[in-house]
């Protein structure tokens, strides 16, 4: 059908056919499917689910008090049982994919866009100021994430926005690094040099020439991130430090939920499953793009269905 | 060589000092230790007085510049909680964290090692696909998660691990276990994907062609060649460790460092934060030193160029 949809070109249809190709192509990889069609699910959720679901998760039942799961008799919202104060933990999980996508999200985009500025920057300029930009990404490099994110967080008061800028801080380096890297690489091939001949300005060289030919690596390397980032945020949250109630991420949700361990487990155990599915899916479809993108691994996707 | 090391160095050491300057005036920002460690009905003049003996009256300009000289003297101030000399207090928790990490990183190292090769020895196969998946689960689970169901498992159902304290090789278990699986899920990924590309070298292939015994083949030519990478992704995974000790002493109530820090970023603990900062950037550096030098002893190419 490839042949066919090229044959007959016109830009709609080209599009619509390269379309067509990434899907098939991530059909062919079933963990990929998978995992894109579960991140769907959970970004779909996030969106919609907290309106679906008849206030759940705000509404204290003190009848259901930490309800165990699997038991419908008090209707389908009570799946997964309820917390210590009667919520419906489904709903809570509703609520809490909105927070911890938007955190990783913004957080994700917020140093995927400086980072890359900056490694641009240190990739085509170079010399003393690329120097410098890499030595304070080496700085912010050296010191665990983890504990940078907690003394912030303990100076700045742990709102949702102090979260993501914490998280987006501690994430610039590796977008720079890999974005400088990029650059170095893509600005001794051939095509650029020969664009340099023909007198085409910095801006033209960087936003036509480099900048697309790098992209496709960051932002495979902003699928991987997210997971981290995710994982991060969780982390900042169980200790107390992320978001505070009443806004709920799955992290806090683990937290939270820690106290009742012995007598109601599920109230821990449910968030982190939902943290560890969306970080596995996150990476795979990582994984994907990874060979989708390398044009030395493509033939793997892309020949396996013509046999 | 020895121009390498020397601006490895100074890198370093300038890293460090921005570091330093970053914790001192981030940990001064967060409140007046003595708003937080006084009884509320404390008398002004009392306040004052606490102020004045620890020095927080001073313009925080004049704060920093004794501290450094005191660092030079290698007095790291006291401890505001007990008095104590604040590295007293890091150089007693500090061997925990690194005798917990040292036996995360032995465990990861040598399963990521021995699946990864098995796996990158038929890629695709069926052991490959299994083990693929279950290193991608590895790196993606929250640990402190991992650490609730292990302890919901083995202490509260099964009640054969103790949830708590040290003492025993058993308090050990569950911390240790927590720590190792996203390093040794990374691990083996890297592992794997370097020994497939080792594997299918030109140099690989003469070995086999010349009959040398696939064991030889594979530790003996393979592996070294594939451990270069391993060997940097296991140093970043090694100074992350803090990290995954900070949740891992937390929950398990380990006297580490990490846990050290945090209560000490909760007591507002100046000296001991500035401490515990200060030796885990030094021991992350003399990490990253054996790291080169590792990489010196594998490569010739670094050892010569």
């Amino acid at each position: 059908m490839t042949d066919v949809a090229h044959a007959g070109m016109g830009d709609a249809r080209a599009a619509l056919s390269r379309t067509a190709d990434v899907f098939l192509m991530l059909w062919r990889d079933k963990f990929a499917f998978v995992s894109a069609a579960f991140l769907l699910f959970v970004i779909y959720v996030a969106i919609f689910g907290p309106s679906i679901l008849p206030d759940g998760a705000l509404t204290m039942n003190l009848r259901a008090r930490n309800a165990p799961p699997f038991d419908l008799e008090r209707g389908w919202v009570y799946i997964l049982g309820a917390d210590n104060l009667g919520r419906s933990l489904l709903a809570r999980l509703a609520v809490g994919a909105r927070y911890t996508l938007l955190i990783a999200g913004s957080a994700v985009l917020i140093a995927l866009v400086i980072g890359t500025f900056f490694g641009l920057i240190a990739g085509y300029r170079g010399g003393r100021i690329g120097t410098i930009i890499l030595q304070l990404a080496d700085i912010v490099m050296s010191f665990p994430s983890l504990l940078l994110a907690l003394i912030v967080l303990f100076v700045l008061s742990p709102q949702v926005s102090n979260v993501v800028l914490v998280l987006a801080f501690s994430r610039v380096p590796v977008y720079l690094r890999t974005c400088r890297a990029e650059v170095l690489e893509i600005r001794e091939r051939q095509f650029v040099v020969a664009a340099k001949a023909l007198g085409a300005s910095h801006a033209r060289m960087v936003f036509l020439h480099i900048l697309p030919n790098a992209l496709p690596t960051l932002m495979t390397l902003a699928t991987l991130e997210f997971a981290a980032v995710m994982l991060s945020e969780s982390s900042l949250s169980f200790l107390g430090l992320g978001v505070q109630a009443p806004a709920v991420t799955w992290g806090l949700m683990v937290s939270d939920g820690r106290g009742y361990l012995a007598t109601a487990w599920w109230l821990s155990f449910w968030p982190g499953v939902a943290i560890s599915l969306t970080a596995i899916s996150a990476n795979l479809l990582a994984n994907w793009l990874r060979t989708v993108l390398d044009p030395g691994q493509r033939w793997r996707l892309e020949k396996r269905g013509e046999s | 060589m020895g121009r390498y090391f020397r601006q490895r160095t100074l890198q370093s050491a300038l890293s460090l000092f921005g570091l330093i300057v970053l914790v001192f005036f981030l940990a001064r920002l967060t409140g007046n230790p003595a708003d937080l460690l006084l009884p509320v009905d404390t008398p002004q003049s009392v306040r004052d007085e606490f102020s004045a003996r620890h020095g927080f009256d001073q313009p925080m300009i004049v704060q920093f510049g004794r501290y450094l000289i005191e660092l030079t003297q290698l007095d790291m101030g006291y401890s505001l909680r007990d008095g104590h000399p604040a590295l007293d207090h890091v150089l007693a928790a500090f061997p925990t964290t690194l005798l917990l990490s040292f036996w995360a990183m032995l465990i990861s190292l040598t399963i990521a090692i021995v699946t990864g090769s098995i796996a990158a020895w038929r890629p695709g196969g069926l052991f490959d696909r299994i083990a693929s998946l279950i290193s991608l689960a590895g790196a993606s689970v929250p640990n402190f998660w991992i650490a609730i169901v292990g302890v919901l498992i083995f202490a509260v159902w099964y009640r054969v691990l103790p949830t708590s304290g040290t003492g025993t090789p058993l308090h050990w278990v569950l911390p240790v276990a927590v720590l190792f699986i996203r390093p040794c899920g990374v691990l083996t990924q890297v592992v794997r994907s370097s020994m497939i590309a080792a594997l299918s070298a030109p140099y690989t292939k003469t070995a086999r062609a010349r009959g040398v015994r696939t064991r030889t083949v594979i530790f003996g030519h393979a592996l070294r060649n594939a451990m270069l990478p391993v060997v940097t992704v296991a140093g970043d995974q090694a100074a992350g460790m803090i990290n995954g000790a900070v949740i891992a002493e937390t929950i398990f109530g380990f006297p580490g460092v990490g846990r050290l820090l945090i209560d000490s970023i909760m007591f507002r603990d100046f000296a001991v934060i500035q401490a515990a900062v200060m030796v885990t950037a030094i021991a992350i550096f003399f990490l990253n030193i054996g790291i080169d030098i590792i990489y010196a002893i594998l490569d010739p190419r670094v050892r010569h160029g």
